[in-house]
């Protein structure tokens, strides 16, 4: 899925605001999974189990297949990365801000503790 | 690096960066304050920003704009809700029209920053709130952010030197 309207936006933080959907995304991430096999891992019915994964395959984030009995759970690599990169984006411009105050608090610090060494040289 | 937590709450619609500096609350105030300090870190180094206009009292504005590689000049604005120094700060940030006006088509963010004592120095926590998540990607797509970024690597080089 490309990530391109508002609404797929919506649709994939809405799906990730879940822990229990975040877990399912990170596990199937490093391994396709069946439904059944999700559900023995976490404290709730298959049922509910089955519903998160629902919400988690409208959102583009994960792709359900049938094979045999089982359905099997992969995540969508793609999808995830471009909704995790707006976030990302943002926090990277934070991060580049906090580091240059940290710089200009430490330039004033550097440059009183400067002159009162000065100070003290001349008297 | 002083970034001590970063945190999205529910549906990525807030963002909040937590933040720890030596310096007391009393100092942190004044890069929010002074137009000149403020100036030297709310741009990046590619994309310095001047402000024309900073009115850090409730229902003050400030006008400001960034200047690119390319002369390229990009407004914003901010307009102050309020105001309780040394302790916080709430604003909302946008982007202006070229004739200094606040584009309503361009996303608006609104800030709160708050300084609390943290031992002899201050715990400075900003959270962003977006209204809506097509705000939060007309921001991206602008590539203003993108552009923030990539001079993230000269900021660590001179943290490191």
């Amino acid at each position: 899925m490309v990530v391109g309207s508002s609404d797929d936006v919506d649709r994939i933080f809405g799906a990730l605001a879940d822990p229990t959907r975040r877990d399912i995304v990170s596990r199937v991430l490093r391994r396709e999974s069946s439904v059944s096999s999700l559900a023995r891992g976490y404290a709730m019915s298959f049922a509910a189990v089955q519903k998160h994964v629902a919400v988690l395959e409208r959102a583009g984030l994960v792709m359900k297949e049938r094979r045999g009995r089982e359905q099997i759970v992969r995540g969508d690599v793609v999808s995830i990365r471009a909704a995790s990169r707006l976030l990302e984006e943002y926090e990277e411009m934070w991060r580049g801000r906090i580091g240059r105050i940290e710089a200009l608090l430490d330039d004033v610090a550097d440059e009183q503790a400067k002159e009162m060494h000065d100070d003290r040289g001349q008297h | 690096m002083t970034v001590v937590s970063i945190e999205q709450d529910k549906e990525g619609l807030n963002f909040t960066i937590v933040a720890e500096f030596s310096a007391p609350p009393a100092r942190v105030w004044q890069i929010w304050s002074d137009p000149r300090q403020l100036e030297h870190w709310w741009g990046p180094p590619t994309w310095p920003a001047t402000f024309e206009r900073h009115e850090l009292t409730p229902g003050g504005s400030s006008s400001y704009y960034m200047t690119g590689p390319e002369g390229e000049k990009p407004r914003g604005w901010w307009k102050v809700r309020s105001v309780d120094e040394p302790r916080s700060l709430e604003f909302d940030d946008g982007f202006s029209t070229n004739d200094g006006a606040p584009d309503p088509n361009m996303p608006t963010i609104r800030i709160r920053v708050e300084l609390d004592e943290h031992g002899a120095g201050t715990r400075m926590t900003i959270r962003s709130s977006f209204e809506t998540l097509e705000q939060m990607q007309q921001l991206v797509d602008m590539g203003m952010v993108e552009g923030m970024s990539a001079a993230m690597g000269q900021i660590d080089d001179v943290l490191a030197a």
